[in-house]
């Protein structure tokens, strides 16, 4: 192994922590991503656990990961392919050396590659680095649990706790590798174990360790320097995608002044938005943490009829759950947000892995025409933006909307410019003014064709409201056939009137061309970012992304008319491309799908799109 | 629309709560004599008409609301538990009640009932218990007793009922009282204690289905025997009952006995005292629990324990929360934390 340092410039790097699902690697690259946005980088991070919270020690089901792009420019994706991997274990690097880019480094704990241990992981030999072909990359074998072992026997601590800290040993070594200031993972060690200073202690020896390690046997070559990134100027910080949605309906609530309710049942990926709202007493956010998921929207649809900005918040078996009270949520014409953070399907599928199946299910899974609105977040930061936009619509056209996210972007976390309430707009709640005469409980909006709200406990616009078909002006019980299929209309067109609320669908890129790029929601970051490079290779290429998905932008059709061929990108079998091919049914959609409840590589769309316009 | 009247200054009475909505419950159905009773004692409970909130789920219960001049939401079958607790917990200052059937809150609705009753959210669930399923004409509902042929147990049931009131205490309930549908003296005596009562109040009414389960309490509700048959408890009073108030009970070693005074060597004394307040329900369960022939069927407020609600709770803790934090808006939060400056 060479001993010399190159220090080389590099535009961005990926790197993926891996180890047993208690080794902390959620949490050692939440410190290095967080030093790294500190330090003036963009970044992109993307968390890939099991969905057990302590699978088997050593096997291959309990490895958990956590991948962190950074650079020097825009970062769109958390990365294809690592150029440093961390494997704590056998089984981290059995799962993950396949993503690891040909000659990158690898450090390992070697004290962990044991017979036991590489048995475990299903390795046939005792070495596993020929056994996996990784022959040509830069491995290092480090004794990460000896050293942290020795650096700390005069602590004071049990030797387990010791043991649990082996993760800040090869976090060091990291940051000795990119250069990376230790500072923000002290101060982090010291607000976290306030009132236990041995463990604040031991955490800096250990970090500290590593870094001296790595610095001291030389033996990590190259290092590598990313410059801080030619951003925008401002005030950033980091943030994950299920709270930028738990914020965006506090900002919302505050926009709208209106008290913000949230009825849910916890599920994976979307607990974290119920979990940040729970803490957000201080806004005088109502939680309710419902006995089920029918009882979670239930919940929040009787805080709507009593005035609330409610909210419910789900995964895709909640959604199946939640679409009776949905439908009566359509019927009753009173707003609603559904947030489902959609993961792998169907049933339980796969809980923690990211997927974009349950679009038809958002459009169309309940019973009767039951037209809601259909939103879709893009990346991790903008879930702010979507949640409030969904709560405004909601609110001011008095619908039940349905937000999807999905759990890429809502555990993902990128730095976000930390916009000021006052770029956001006004939302205007279509409360029944007081001195109102002859009010109808159903009578609309010209324009929006939304119907006025009248809270219990205002004076004189005491009415029911309910299930059965309405009158299409008091709201009373109507089984008259005429009034069932005007109301039936109207619903649908009230959803539509949204289109002249919502911007027009941009294109990234020329505005017509030789293909189309289409997606919609969290694969944003991969299409942008192969669709940019091709770009630059010469392709004629452009990328229209959408986050308005029912009613679509009315200039969805005009869009889409304007290139060669269309290809919609998705994590699914193809639903957004059979939702367009029926809006839109004159042109002609080749699809591009994966299901593997992975995100998409760049790399793999890249290929197939030059294979497609090559030939 | 109801015309806009200052609530506050007229004294309402029961004609201000009917809608303009024709009745459509069958001639002879015990909903008629529950809505009477239900818009007799509103007037009586000190709220202005509009904070008055009535949410049903499915049922010939649940379409309640509709005959109601108040706030209303006839929602979907078995969720109204759920659809009121948000309801309550948005608004604490509204007065709430759930209106629903066996059917629908306990079969389908079981789930949120129990839940809700647990949390003690202040709403007044009224059950319509008529052991059948009407409104779909004729199926045997949760709590149908044990052998009752219907049209979709021919041959007979073979599940054991449940009893609502040992659901209520068993979820930890702190208000539980019934009545039959017919006495509407009494049912407008219990709906006001069940407002009253801060947390959740479960009031049965046992109703009569004159078209698909008639006369199912006839055994104990019937004029003739209802005397005999029904024991009225009042808290602080004895638990006397008989058409002659020659009748009473005891506790013998750990169960209930019905005694005549003035026999076996019984007098007045003995006769317990009905406590509804005592937080200890071993005796409000087994009041709950008497059945007809062995005891007579207790009417009436059977417990009544004051105990925090949740909706009360939950607005303490915002207050608790609000005091100690520096917040003072979405800005604030947005930046607060780690965050850095990018020049």
């Amino acid at each position: 192994m060479s001993k010399k340092t190159d220090v080389i410039e590099r535009e961005d790097v990926v790197v993926r922590f891996a180890g047993d699902s208690g080794d902390g690697m959620q949490l050692t690259g939440t410190l290095f991503s967080d030093t790294s946005a500190f330090i003036g980088n963009d970044l992109s991070t993307f968390p890939d656990y099991p969905s057990e919270i302590r699978a088997p020690q050593g096997t291959i089901g309990g490895v958990s990961g956590f991948q962190v792009h950074f650079g020097h420019k825009q970062v769109n994706t958390p990365g294809d392919y690592a150029d440093v991997l961390v494997a704590m274990n056998p089984a981290a690097l059995k799962a993950n050396s396949k993503w690891v880019k040909t000659g990158g480094t690898i450090i390992v704990d070697e004290d962990s590659f044991t017979d036991k241990f590489l048995k475990k992981a299903g390795y046939e030999t005792n070495d596993p680095i020929t056994e996996d072909k990784l022959d040509g990359y830069n491995v290092i074998k480090a004794p990460i649990s000896t050293l942290t072992k020795e650096s700390l026997k005069d602590v004071g601590l049990d030797p387990k706790s010791i043991l649990r800290s082996k993760n800040m040993f090869a976090l060091g070594m990291v940051y000795w590798l990119f250069s990376r200031p230790l500072k923000y993972t002290e101060q982090f060690f010291e607000k976290k174990f306030k009132n236990k200073p041995k463990v604040i202690e031991a955490n800096k020896k250990v970090l500290e360790a590593g870094y001296h390690y790595a610095e001291t046997v030389e033996l990590l070559t190259p290092t590598y320097q990313i410059s801080p990134a030619e951003i925008e100027k401002g005030t950033y910080r980091n943030i994950d995608g299920n709270k930028a949605t738990a914020w965006g309906f506090i900002a919302a609530a505050e926009k709208a002044n209106l008290k913000l309710f949230c009825g849910s049942y916890p599920i994976t990926p979307a607990s974290e938005i119920l979990q940040e709202l729970s803490t957000r007493r201080d806004f005088g956010v109502k939680t309710f943490q419902a006995e089920d998921e029918i009882a979670g929207i239930c919940t929040a649809l009787g805080a709507s009829f009593a005035g609330s900005l409610a909210v419910t918040t789900t995964s895709g078996p909640g959604l199946a759950l939640k679409s009776e009270a949905v439908g009566l949520a359509v019927m009753a014409e009173l707003p609603l947000v559904i947030v489902d953070v959609q993961r792998g399907g169907p049933s339980t599928g796969l809980p923690t892995k990211p997927e974009q199946s349950d679009l038809l299910q958002a459009l169309y899974g309940r019973n009767g025409e039951s037209p809601v609105v259909v939103m879709a977040a893009s990346t991790p930061s903008n879930c702010f933006k979507y949640a409030f936009k969904a709560a405004k619509i909601s609110v001011e056209h008095m619908v039940p909307v349905i937000l999807l996210t999905d759990g890429f972007i809502a555990n993902g976390s990128q730095p976000w410019k930390i916009p000021s309430m006052s770029e956001y707009p006004d939302i205007k709640v279509p409360i029944v003014s007081k001195d109102e005469k002859n009010w109808m409980p159903y009578a609309r909006d010209p324009q929006k064709l939304s119907r006025t709200w009248a809270i219990p406990g205002t004076p004189g616009f005491e009415h029911r409201i309910g299930g059965l078909e309405k009158d299409e002006l008091k709201g009373s019980v109507s089984h008259d056939p005429q009034n069932h299929e005007k109301m039936v209309n109207l619903r649908e067109e009230k959803v539509q009137k949204v289109k002249n609320y919502i911007p027009e669908q941009t294109v990234d890129g020329d505005e017509e061309g030789d293909l189309l790029v289409v997606g919609w929601g969290g694969t944003f970051g991969h299409l942008k970012t192969a669709v940019d490079e091709l770009r630059k290779d010469g392709f004629n290429i452009s990328l229209a992304h959408f986050n308005y998905i029912k009613p679509l932008p009315k200039n969805t059709g005009e869009v889409l008319s304007k290139f060669k061929q269309i290809l919609v990108c998705e994590l699914n079998k193809g639903q957004f491309a059979d939702y367009l091919r029926m809006n839109f049914p004159k042109n002609e959609y080749l699809k591009y799908n994966k299901v593997q409840g992975q995100p998409f590589t760049t790399i793999e769309i890249k290929e197939h799109i030059k294979k497609l316009l090559e030939g | 629309m109801a015309e806009n009247k200052n609530n506050t200054d007229n004294k309402l009475t029961a004609k201000d709560f009917k809608s303009d909505q024709e009745v459509r419950w069958c001639p002879g159905c015990g909903d008629h004599a529950i809505m009477a009773a239900i818009q007799k004692s509103l007037p009586e409970m000190g709220h202005p008409k509009e904070n008055f909130t009535f949410i049903s789920g499915i049922g010939c219960s649940s379409r309640f609301p509709y005959y109601m001049d108040t706030y209303g939401f006839h929602s979907i079958h078995g969720r109204a538990a759920a659809i009121a607790s948000g309801t309550k917990t948005s608004n604490p200052e509204l007065s709430v009640w759930q209106v629903t059937g066996d059917g629908d809150s306990l079969a389908i609705g079981g789930n949120h009932f129990i839940h809700t009753v647990r949390r003690n959210i202040d709403i007044n669930i009224v059950i319509f218990n008529n052991e059948i399923y009407g409104l779909t004409k004729g199926q045997y509902s949760p709590t149908s007793k044990l052998g009752a042929k219907t049209k979709t147990s021919p041959y007979g049931t073979i599940e054991n009922p449940f009893h609502p009131g040992e659901l209520v205490i068993g979820s930890q309930g702190k208000f539980f009282a019934r009545s039959v549908d017919n006495n509407i003296k009494l049912n407008q005596e219990i709906f006001l204690e069940a407002e009253k009562h801060k947390g959740t109040s479960v009031v049965e009414i046992l109703q009569n289905c004159v078209i698909y389960n008639d006369k199912t309490h006839a055994v104990i509700a019937d004029k003739k025997y209802k005397d005999e048959r029904q024991i009225v408890l009042r808290h602080g009073e004895k638990m006397i009952f008989g058409s002659e108030r020659n009748k009473g009970i005891v506790l013998d070693g750990l169960k209930l006995k019905v005694v005549e005074i003035g026999k076996d060597g019984y007098t007045e004394d003995d006769i317990l005292v009905h406590d509804a307040t005592e937080p200890n329900p071993g005796v409000h369960q087994m009041l709950a629990n008497m059945r007809y022939p062995e005891y007579p069927v207790a009417v009436g407020v059977i417990r009544n324990v004051e105990s925090g609600t949740y909706e009360r709770k939950m607005e303490e803790q915002i207050k608790q929360v609000q005091e100690e934090s520096e917040y003072k808006c979405v800005d604030d939060l947005l930046n607060s934390g780690s965050t850095w400056e990018v020049k």
